[in-house]
């Protein structure tokens, strides 16, 4: 089990190291100079120079790219080109709005799409089973931002339980902040649950097929006992893989819904960094999300073995 | 009294009827075998036994177990009597444990689902258990998981799981086919001293006739569903009644008309000291990296026109040597010859004309979306002017009436054939270069025992009409010797004994071939049993 866990370490380790270069390098192909857009048309040659110089531009790439990574292991991401604050600052306000965000959507969709992918599997062809496939169906054509606006619709302006938008604030208290992602959680959720729950029904399908299925019911388990003893346990692995990718995609992907219920998250952050040209943002931001995401995989890869004894004993 | 009572059962899923009329009953400590050809009904049966049947299936009939009809429980104390009142050990020892529990968890689930108690005394109940069925617990302790073991040693946490119990009836369904045959035995012999030791009654599902001569107290022999004849073993091998049990007994012992050997002809193959290392995963990043030895210095010779033979139980090395013969993997050492050129996974294309091969099964070996014509025709790869038009349709046919089907089965698809059908297309993509040495690699291992029988006279018979060589592969010694004028007997990767088949059979020299012999079980001498009977019943 350790040398697993090293094993799956390194890996962490070196594709962070290329993930790193690929951001670097690929940002900086892209055309656009954020000295000549930040001082506008108009700008004198040598005014750009000056500026690039204080920007820290006109040293090599490779220089650049250590300074980058170097400052990135201190905590350091620099500082925006457009407002500039330091980007360490910038990201810390918002990633305490997206992480949330994306944990408490990410607990919601496993705790809608759990029972509804068991409930399914254990009625295959029968009406229950039909029902939840076709309200899968129905959640994963709608798009997100639809279900907000209806949420909106519904629970903010008709019922005015909750706001329509906004972030109240970690210093308002726990319980005001987690109010106001409730709904942007939900949104998030549905579509997200949707595609686990059909995952989780057809990885218990392939399970229930299997012999050692049989051979618990000839023990003297009911269908039931049979199916949550033996058969959720083994549909864990595609389970846990789809919840690893779906952590990803909530975490960057989010975009539309803090736009919709404008919340100050990264997604936003991102999304204005690129209009700015603000290059150290987005590189910044990008390999923190680069981090988490193989972070997660890494803990994904630890759910694995914890689940199947079969890769703890395989070197 | 009997312990289990099957009356008239009846069973049809859907529109399809599966059983009619099936009856027959079994008394403690007895052990009744049903057999028959797949597709006979005989699984359905044990499994209509255990009430586990498809949702969609109708019985009729009765399932009298002691007092108690099954057909009439609730599911509740269906429940309550699998595992407890009938145990059941299945055919895939690999795949019928949950690779997530370990073996002590399993057995004593069997244990906690029936009887109230404290997790230690179950604990202590399953180590019993598991040592009982011969898997100590210094050795195999509870903690162990079913990847850790071998396929003999997961059956027997199989059978520890279906007897914790004490159940008072056993089925098992081929509950030794996916074993070697040093390991059916042991297995066997284990489940006859249980079914003694416990004086319970065993209801063994099996195709194997030997097994079930060897084995059974009773005989069932079903076919399409039916019982077509049952009765005591030694008296219903002596007087058979059913032309089907007669044709199954005969097929099972089926001796091929091979030609006779020729002495003298030249060398067509020749294995010198082959030698063939796997690289086992790393352990260690910078470590020298450990190979394992599969195929350790083999040698022999394959003559023009001569059949042989080559033995061994799973994982000696058979299948590496086949690759390795084939020119599909890289020997490490030593040297391959086929028709005076170098065999290796570089060898030209048309070297590999003269040497075919046919495998194992007959349903995964074809892409399903070609027809017949396309598969057969794939062989002419290898050809630098492959024949076309005419040629090509004459060439197709012929071959087909080679192997006993239709020209006009050229244009149809892979899933229109039976298995059979299927092991004869595939004998014919063989054949259509016209090659000198095929390799059977457990070509008929996957066929029931009829068909098996045709497949062995389709083998003679093309060897004579094309004076070809083979090698034939395969774990079924009895098969092996009917066809085979010289065996090869391999263990762990190296040949231990080899000579003229009649001679290992009859007076085998090495400890391993004595021990393969010794352990496959044989059909009774029928001629004998006959006779026997016949003298009692005259001195009586």
């Amino acid at each position: 089990m350790l040398r697993y866990t090293l094993k799956r370490a390194l890996s962490l380790g070196l594709s962070l190291v290329v993930a790193s270069l690929v951001i670097f390098f690929v940002i900086e192909v892209v055309p656009g100079d954020p000295a000549s857009f930040m001082l506008g048309l108009n700008a004198q040659p040598d005014t750009i120079a000056a500026l690039r110089s204080e920007l820290g531009l006109d040293v090599s790439k490779l220089e650049r790219y250590l300074v980058w990574v170097g400052g990135m292991l201190q905590g350091d991401f620099g500082t925006s080109y457009t407002y500039s604050t330091p980007v360490t600052e910038m990201i810390g306000d918002r990633i305490w709005v997206s992480l949330p965000l994306a944990l408490y959507a990410l607990t919601l969709s496993t705790l809608i799409a759990f029972p509804a992918g068991i409930y399914a599997a254990s009625r295959r062809g029968k009406p229950g089973d039909m029902a939840v496939m076709g309200a899968t169906q129905l959640g994963i054509a709608v798009p997100n931002f639809w279900f907000a606006m209806m949420l909106v619709l519904i629970f903010a302006i008709n019922l005015r339980w909750f706001s329509a938008g906004g972030f109240a604030g970690w210093d308002k208290g726990a319980a005001a902040a987690m109010k106001s992602l409730t709904l942007p959680a939900i949104a998030l959720a549905l579509p997200q649950s949707a595609i686990l729950a059909r995952v989780m029904r057809s990885a218990l399908l392939d399970v229930l097929g299997e012999d050692f299925m049989r051979t618990a019911r000839a023990k003297g388990l009911t269908r039931r006992q049979a199916l949550m003893r033996h058969g959720l346990r083994n549909a864990m692995i595609p389970v846990l893989t789809i919840i690893g990718m779906q952590f990803s995609f909530l975490l960057a992907g989010a975009i539309i819904i803090e736009q919709v219920f404008f919340l100050p998250g990264l997604g936003r952050l991102i999304f204005q960094s690129i209009s700015a040209r603000d290059l150290i943002v987005v590189e910044s931001v990008v390999m923190l999300l680069v981090f988490l995401v193989i972070l997660v995989t890494f803990l994904v890869d630890l759910a694995y073995a914890a689940v199947d004894p079969r890769l703890r004993s395989r070197t | 009294m009997s312990l289990l009572s099957v009356q008239n059962l009846s069973l049809s899923i859907g529109p399809l009827p599966i059983l009619k009329d099936v009856t027959f009953s079994i008394a403690p400590g007895e052990i009744l075998a049903v057999t028959g050809e797949s597709g006979s009904g005989k699984s359905m049966t044990a499994l209509a036994v255990m009430q586990l049947l498809p949702d969609s299936a109708q019985t009729t009939g009765h399932i009298m177990l002691r007092d108690e009809e099954l057909t009439a429980q609730s599911e509740k104390s269906l429940c309550a009597m699998r595992g407890n009142c009938i145990g059941m050990v299945f055919q895939e020892p690999m795949t019928a444990l949950n690779p997530l529990h370990t073996i002590g968890q399993q057995v004593v689930e069997t244990i906690r689902m029936h009887a109230v108690m404290p997790k230690a005394e179950a604990e202590a109940q399953a180590a019993a258990m598991l040592t009982r069925v011969g898997l100590p617990q210094d050795r195999f302790p509870l903690s162990r998981y079913p990847h850790e073991l071998s396929g003999g040693q997961r059956q027997r946490v199989v059978i520890a799981m279906a007897i914790a119990r004490r159940p008072r009836l056993l089925i098992a369904d081929e509950p030794t086919t996916a074993l070697d045959v040093t390991t059916q035995a042991k297995i066997l012999d284990l489940l006859k001293d249980l079914v003694a030791e416990y004086d319970m009654g065993l209801l063994m599902i099996t195709h194997d006739l030997a097994v079930v001569a060897d084995m059974a107290d009773r005989i069932v022999v079903m076919r399409k569903g039916e019982v077509v004849e049952q009765g005591d073993t030694k008296h219903l091998l002596a007087n058979m009644q059913h032309p089907y049990t007669k044709a199954l007994f005969k097929a099972s012992g089926h001796q091929v008309d091979l030609p006779s050997a020729k002495d003298g002809t030249p060398a067509i193959l020749s294995v010198r000291d082959a030698v063939r290392d796997y690289a086992l995963p790393r352990t260690q990043l910078f470590a020298p990296r450990a190979y394992h030895r599969a195929v350790k210095g083999v040698s022999f010779d394959i003559h023009h026109g001569e059949r042989v033979g080559l033995v061994g139980e799973s994982g000696c090395g058979k299948s590496t040597l086949t690759r390795a013969i084939l020119g599909l993997e890289p020997l490490q050492d030593g040297s391959i010859t086929a028709f005076g050129a170098p065999v290796g996974p570089d060898m030209p294309a048309t070297s590999r004309i003269k040497t075919q091969v046919v495998f194992q099964d007959p349903y995964s070996s074809f892409n399903p979306r070609h027809r017949v014509a396309c598969i057969l025709t794939e062989p002419f790869h290898l050809v630098d002017t492959p024949p076309t038009g005419d040629a090509l349709t004459q060439v197709i046919s012929d071959v087909l009436t080679d192997v006993g089907l239709q020209p006009s089965d050229s244009q149809k698809y892979i899933h229109e054939f039976s298995g059979g059908q299927r092991q004869r297309i595939a004998i014919a993509r063989a054949l259509i270069t016209k090659p000198e040495l095929i390799i059977f690699d457990e070509a008929v291992s996957a066929l029931d025992v009829s068909i098996r029988a045709q497949i062995l006279d389709l083998i003679a018979e093309l060897s004579r009409r094309h004076n070809l060589a083979y090698l034939f592969i395969s774990h079924d010694l009895s098969v092996v010797r009917s066809v085979t004028d010289r065996v090869l007997v391999m263990q762990n990767g190296e040949i231990v004994e080899q000579g003229e088949t009649e001679k290992v059979f009859t007076a085998p020299q090495h400890p391993y071939t004595q021990a393969l012999i010794n352990a496959a079980p044989v059909l009774p001498d029928l001629a004998a049993l006959t006779s026997q009977t016949e003298t009692s019943h005259d001195s009586a």
